[in-house]
């Protein structure tokens, strides 16, 4: 059973590595294949969603690669093939989203619910802190001042 | 106030949960194009079944027309086609672009299924499709009089999306037709 499972696996292993019909690039430059490979990771494949373009291996994302390939060859900088994308695919396509408008919140929303839940804490302990020290103060007299009696006096009143 | 206080987490919690909720509905592929307000991207193509012609973007004629990305290999362009010729008939033009296909499966398609569109460019390689932003099919763009692409359905197209995201933009290009006209 064992070696069935060791076969099975290896089998997949084999059709797998087939299947991914990997693109050879030859880069004119050595420095080419580096930006490209960094490229490829920041750039999110349309079509799968959940996958860079290193990563991915739809038709879509095959397509891509070319393209940046093909720009990258052509002279162009990082940030121009990025824009090119952009222009074709929307924001979508960065896997970092831009600092704008729409992503502010994104961006600074957990660093906000951080400092807020941080303020409330502090209120809160400062509130606690507050009320412990009175109660030091009434532990000193056990006797309570007429005023205080009268106090609870009419606490008691009221409750009844 | 005091009161009121106590209450805002479960104020709080209610919003999270109907913002949570509606999310639970949306469509994870509907993703803004970015093309949407731009012209479509300039191509020179041959065709799936007129032979040597041809087409360019200027070959894209109409007050409004559909570009409609579709391709054999497609399982929901199947299931989309019957209603594209519905469409068709309706008196809507509809240009193909068959999106890295072989060319005798898309000819044989379009024997064997009949012909919605006024002609189908060959996109061989994908790059008018990468050009329009297509990352799969079935696609189809509603582009207007100016030749202005105003909506990118990723999708089928069918008797619903029709309704609900066509026609009222159809509507809206007729209306702005009429409008540049009396000036």
């Amino acid at each position: 059973m064992k070696i069935l499972l060791i076969m099975v696996t290896l089998l997949a292993a084999i059709v797998s590595e087939d299947s991914l019909a990997v693109d050879t690039y030859k880069f004119s430059k050595p420095q080419y294949e580096a930006r490209f490979h960094a490229l490829n990771k920041i750039l999110r494949c349309p079509k799968c969603q959940n996958q860079n373009l290193a990563d991915s291996n739809s038709m879509i994302s095959q397509d891509l690669r070319k393209e940046v390939f093909r720009m990258m060859e052509e002279g162009r900088s990082d940030a121009q093939i990025v824009e090119f994308m952009v222009m074709r695919y929307g924001d979508f396509v960065l896997y970092k989203p831009k600092v704008d408008n729409v992503t502010y919140f994104l961006w600074y929303g957990p660093i906000g619910f951080g400092v807020f839940g941080f303020a409330l804490l502090f209120i809160v302990v400062m509130r606690q802190r507050g009320k412990k020290s009175n109660q030091t103060v009434v532990k000193g007299s056990d006797e309570l001042s007429a005023q205080e009696q009268q106090a609870l006096d009419n606490i008691l009143k009221n409750n009844k | 106030m005091k009161r009121f206080v106590l209450f805002l987490p479960l104020i709080f919690f209610i919003g999270l949960g109907i913002f949570l909720y509606k999310g639970l509905f949306l469509n994870p592929k509907a993703m803004p194009s970015a093309l949407e307000g731009h012209p479509v991207p300039a191509f020179k193509l041959l065709t799936v079944t007129k032979g040597d012609r041809v087409v360019t973007k200027a070959d894209l004629i109409g007050d409004y027309y559909l570009l409609n990305v579709w391709a054999t290999w497609c399982a929901a362009c199947k299931a989309e086609h019957p209603y594209l010729l519905d469409i068709a008939s309706s008196g809507v033009s509809i240009y193909g672009v068959n999106y890295r296909d072989e060319l005798a499966a898309a000819q044989d398609w379009l024997t064997r299924y009949q012909d919605p569109y006024q002609f189908s460019a060959f996109d061989v390689d994908g790059k008018f499709g990468l050009n329009l932003g297509v990352y799969g099919a079935p696609e189809t763009y509603l582009v207007d009089h100016l030749g202005i692409i105003r909506l990118r359905y990723a999708g089928v197209v069918d008797t619903r999306s029709w309704k609900s995201d066509f026609l009222p933009l159809i509507t809206q290009i007729k209306a702005e037709i009429a409008a540049s006209k009396s000036l």
